[in-house]
């Protein structure tokens, strides 16, 4: 497997807790986890989506991905509804190390504080902050 | 604390290991990634530092009778040259460690200790070797430890290091680097390979000769997938003071009638039987076990996971654990409490991986 070098996209925001978003149209977005994420995991062998229809809640626990060995919790970093799921990981999990940003998403989001979105980091505090870690 | 390092270390950095700490030694988890390397285990070759495990030489008149003293197996069954694993039990049949001993000559051992109970077990030989005509020293920091495994590991070695090697559970000396070397028989993976002892001096350049023939780094990361696929005990998780052999499993590796410390509990437990037996089991359908999950049986509590990871050979999460001695056979469907998820799970017969022939 090939992974891709280290890289967090300019047009996503960050959660301190190795987590993105992105924002589509006034109220949706997309969550993930970050490329260093996936790299201090290893790889990803399980994701076990939450349902549809259920609630996020910024900075709390919304989903587990598993790498052969270890749990790892993913944080959510704006609150909302969830209106879809990566069903596709089930399958390939691998998605999540191989294509973070792209294939590897894991749920889709309409928001309910669109504004929780000034409290993320651009990608270049994200940067600094790994950078400091 | 500082984590101590193998002679290897600059090699790990080097390839990108991910360290870790491990029993207080700054160990390589994995390079390129356990599944791969699990992988070029099962498929062709693979090498693993395990410089931080521990080693004690028991020399003297009195070796054998002392060591038949502290190990759970007959010892006297041990040819020179030859390799036996055993447990180091207290008086209750607790399980202290697990141990390959390697005879080297007449009255001369080796054994390998596991690196988190190396201090603990070298006070626990000094102690119980008073009473005999015997040495037991600390030999640990004279060797680095390679494990190379895998169906293409021994022609490997062979060529590349130029040596003999000794069919499985012996031993040999050799001169690899051109210092004195051991060479075992042994493996923790399933798979056929030997486990060299060599001069920490020339670890590095063993270590990049075999790169060079082929030979793959593996993690730890990947050690513990391969012998948990291959029910490989590891102490500290499937094997703890709190439970004897028996209800381990390991019941063939102690021999009552040598009278070995905690020979009176195990005669015991494998007479009388135990509460619980440790099984290993396999996931039906998603989930991935972890150690401390509760094992329940229709709904009620009845053990606990002490080993679980996703296999890589078998694409399924596969673990062993501590159940009700009832629900131990082959074939039981039991539940995995997997951080409130219940997973259904069927006991499984050892090992829970084996080639296709």
């Amino acid at each position: 497997m090939t992974l891709p070098d280290a890289n967090y996209p300019d047009d996503l925001l960050y959660h301190d807790q190795h987590d993105w978003a992105r924002l589509e149209g006034d109220d949706h977005a997309v969550f993930g986890i970050t490329w260093y994420a996936q790299d201090s995991l290893g790889e990803v062998v399980f994701y076990d989506p939450p349902e549809v229809g259920g609630t996020v809640d910024k900075d709390a626990t919304y989903a587990e991905v598993e790498s052969v060995k270890a749990v790892s919790d993913v944080i959510a970093p704006m609150s909302g509804e969830i209106v879809e799921v990566n069903d596709a990981l089930e399958d390939t999990p691998e998605k999540v190390n191989e294509d973070p940003y792209g294939e590897g998403w894991l749920v889709k989001v309409r928001l309910t504080a669109p504004e929780e979105a000034g409290a993320l980091l651009d990608a270049g505090e994200y940067r600094k902050l790994l950078e400091n870690a | 604390m500082d984590l101590r390092r193998t002679p290897l270390y600059e090699q790990h950095v080097e390839l990108g290991g991910k360290l870790v700490d491990f029993a207080g030694w700054e160990m390589p988890v994995q390079y390129e990634g356990i599944k791969e390397e699990h992988s070029a285990v099962r498929t062709h070759a693979g090498m693993f530092d395990v410089s931080h495990m521990g080693e004690v030489e028991v020399e003297g008149p009195g070796a054998l009778a002392f060591l038949q003293r502290v190990l759970s197996n007959d010892v006297g069954k041990v040819e020179v040259g030859g390799a036996q694993y055993s447990c180091l039990c207290n008086e209750e049949g607790g399980v202290l460690d697990d141990l390959f001993a390697y005879r080297l000559g007449g009255d001369r051992y080796l054994i390998v200790t596991n690196s988190a109970n190396h201090v603990a077990d070298l006070g626990w030989l000094g102690r119980w070797s008073r009473d005999f005509d015997v040495a037991v020293r600390d030999v640990a920091d004279r060797y680095a430890m390679l494990a190379v495994q895998g169906p293409h590991a021994r022609v490997i070695v062979s060529r590349t290091l130029g040596i003999e090697l000794p069919p499985r559970m012996r031993v040999t000396t050799a001169r690899v680097g051109g210092r004195p070397a051991l060479v075992c028989g042994t493996g923790y993976t399933g798979e056929d390979g030997v486990e060299l002892l060599i001069d920490p001096e020339v670890a590095p350049a063993i270590w990049a000769e075999l790169l060079d023939a082929g030979v793959v780094p593996c993690g730890l990361g990947a050690r513990d997938t391969l012998r948990l696929e291959a029910c490989f005990h590891l102490h500290g998780n499937d094997l703890t003071p709190d439970h004897n052999p028996i209800e381990a499993g390991l019941g063939w590796c102690c021999a009552e009638g040598t009278g070995f410390l905690g020979s009176e509990a195990i005669a015991r437990a494998r007479r009388d039987g135990t509460a619980e037996k440790l099984v290993p089991f396999r996931i039906d359908g998603a989930g991935i076990p972890r150690q401390g999950n509760p094992v329940l049986a229709a709904g009620e509590a009845a053990g606990t996971v002490t080993s679980g990871t996703f296999s890589p050979s078998l694409e399924v999460g596969i673990g062993m654990a501590y159940v009700r001695a009832d629900l131990a056979e082959p074939g039981t469907a039991v539940e995995i409490d997997v951080r409130g998820k219940r997973r259904p799970a069927r006991i499984a017969s050892k090992p829970l991986y084996r080639k296709a022939r």
